[in-house]
């Protein structure tokens, strides 16, 4: 695995965050053909902090779940910076128990800075809502990738996060919190949110070197805001590319599993992780 | 009344009050809810309830399995299984001095004890978590310790209870902590299926990660009265909205309210209203009778 890593993880944090990244929604209209969007957790509302719906990739009809951060102050307020209520879980839940009944994969793209925190959000069981997810994602009989594209904000980013396959592209990052809260509640400092981040390990290649995410997609160039639109747009292009053989060849390793083997793979595979003395 | 003779007495009062407080020192324990004095003896018997207004203090982990198994009979599970360093975390101090204090301090191998024995004549497998262990975080050593918990229980046809107190994921351990959410979570999956119960119990403070995983996945939610439930702690959400909470906001019998937590019940009611679910969920030898 080629993966750069001089760029100091609070670097990377930045990198992850920058709105000149490839987002879930410019991945559903470009990378999948056919994307309709379908909305609602036939509960409250529907939750814009995620996007779902159904695509094909190379012709590969998937269900797609995606958060969505938003690159105007009009747009995030409307996606809520990503951040989602109980809602946008539960719909996401109900569009991968659609794609269960008619045997379709999944693919989950990961890019929040966490779960609402609101009195709205607590009232409706934020909680509950993330924690089911986790316990029926557990469940699911069709495959599961999961893409982390920016920001992979603790329980918020895990609620969709129970994949087959973990993914996560290089500048991505994963953290239980954010460096900002890690440095507020140890350090008493939120300014100390570089020394947090370097703490915290969540960079693709530490992870990795945890065993929490199965392949790190190679960036070619830092998606920094200082670069220039045109140099990103044609490297955006060039990840993306990277990102949807990755994408494929896992899929085509998943189809032949038989229910109960994706199962009870999902489960060893989660089972294994963390690190204890014995 | 004038107000001169009205400030007197309270002045009196006060004074009185810090007396009495230096010479029951040791013996007594006051009520932050209804400041009566209490008896620690009396309040060990009572399960760290207030004996006047029901007042929960902070219950710890080896008083919950003592108290909620038959006779405070059971077979300690996992004592071994500790917390290591995985990330070399530093703050202002090492992690690996703050596990050391925090054994020391609390007295506890980890931020979870657990056990197996009998609960109404019923195999019961039992968690409780403690908050003086750095705060009931929840890093891998909880994670795991959880899971094999719950593995024991569907091998065996056992029920599982577990006891949370916890602030939520243990950030000293970074994603490896977050991913204990999805380890356990996916245990209970499988406990689930197999038509196996699980109650869980929330006290103060259940909040993060550990709500937001294993906390609100029993079949039955209980609460002990005002206990502090949430995802986001209150601080955080008060932040981001710049807004006071409503009072009762987070507390068991808000989210009673809202529906998610089927009970609120008193500490000293617990054992009997978690066999008498045990009861109905479960088909074993003691059903039978
Ligand atoms: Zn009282």
């Amino acid at each position: 695995m080629e993966v750069e890593n001089e760029i100091a993880p609070y670097k990377r944090v930045q990198i992850a965050r920058n709105q000149d990244r490839p987002y879930s929604l410019d991945l559903f209209n470009t990378m999948f053909e056919d994307f309709v969007e379908i909305h609602g957790d036939r509960r409250y509302s529907d939750d814009s902090a995620v996007i779902c719906g159904f695509g094909k990739l190379d012709g590969i009809e998937v269900a797609l779940i995606g958060q969505q951060k938003g690159r105007d102050m009009n747009q995030r307020r409307f996606r809520n910076f990503a951040m989602s209520k109980p809602e946008g879980y539960r719909k996401a839940l109900r569009v991968m128990k659609i794609a269960e009944k008619f045997r379709r994969a999944i693919i989950c793209f990961i890019d929040t800075p966490g779960a609402y925190p609101g009195i709205d959000a607590e009232e409706r069981g934020q909680a509950e809502a993330i924690a089911y997810n986790l316990r029926e994602m557990a469940l699911l009989t069709v495959p599961v990738i999961v893409v982390v594209l920016g920001e992979g904000g603790s329980g918020g980013a895990l609620a969709i996060g129970i994949g087959d396959r973990v993914l996560m592209l290089e500048n991505a990052v994963y953290s239980v919190i954010t460096p900002e809260g890690c440095a507020a509640i140890l350090w008493k400092d939120a300014g100390k949110a570089e020394l947090a981040a370097n703490s915290l390990r969540l960079t693709a290649k530490e992870l990795y070197n945890f065993g929490l995410v199965d392949e790190i997609i190679p960036e070619s160039v830092e998606w920094s805001i200082d670069k220039e639109p045109s140099e990103e747009e044609s490297s955006f292009d060039e990840v993306s590319d990277k990102l949807k053989k990755s994408i494929l060849k896992h899929l085509r390793e998943l189809v032949k599993f038989k229910e109960d083997d994706l199962i009870t793979t999902r489960y060893e595979k989660f089972r294994k992780m963390g690190e204890w003395s014995n | 009344m004038s107000w001169f003779s009205r400030k007197k007495p309270k002045i009196e009062e006060q004074s009185n009050e810090e007396e009495r407080k230096v010479k029951t020192e040791g013996i007594f324990v006051k009520c932050p809810e209804c400041d009566s004095a209490l008896y620690k003896r009396e309040l060990k018997e009572s399960l760290q309830v207030c004996t006047h207004c029901a007042y929960h203090f902070r219950f710890g982990a080896r008083e919950r399995l003592d108290t909620l198994f038959d006779n405070g009979d059971y077979e300690k599970l996992d004592e071994e299984v500790t917390s290591t360093d995985p990330l070399r975390f530093v703050d202002t101090k090492p992690y690996i001095e703050r596990i050391e204090a925090a054994k020391k301090s609390s007295g506890l191998p980890e931020a979870i004890v657990s056990g197996k024995g009998k609960v109404g004549g019923h195999p019961v497998y039992a968690g409780a978590m403690d908050m003086s262990f750095i705060g009931g975080s929840m890093g891998s050593a909880v994670g795991e310790k959880i899971t094999r918990l719950i593995e024991r229980a569907k091998k065996t046809n056992g029920a599982v209870v577990i006891f949370a107190a916890s602030g939520g994921a243990r950030m000293q351990e970074g994603t490896l902590s977050l991913m204990q959410m999805a380890k356990i979570s996916a245990a209970l999956a499988q406990l689930h299926q197999a038509g196996l119960p699980y109650i869980s119990i929330l006290t103060d403070p259940t909040t993060g990660g550990v709500t937001a995983s294993f906390a609100m996945l029993g079949d039955i939610n209980i609460g002990e009265p005002k206990a502090l439930i949430g995802f986001a702690g209150p601080r955080v959400i008060e932040q981001t909205i710049r807004q006071k909470l409503p009072k009762g906001f987070q507390r068991s019998e808000f989210l009673l309210e809202h529906g998610m937590l089927d009970m609120v019940v008193d500490r000293r009611e617990m054992r009997d209203t978690v066999i008498r679910l045990l009861n109905f969920m479960m088909h074993d030898e003691k059903s039978r009778r």
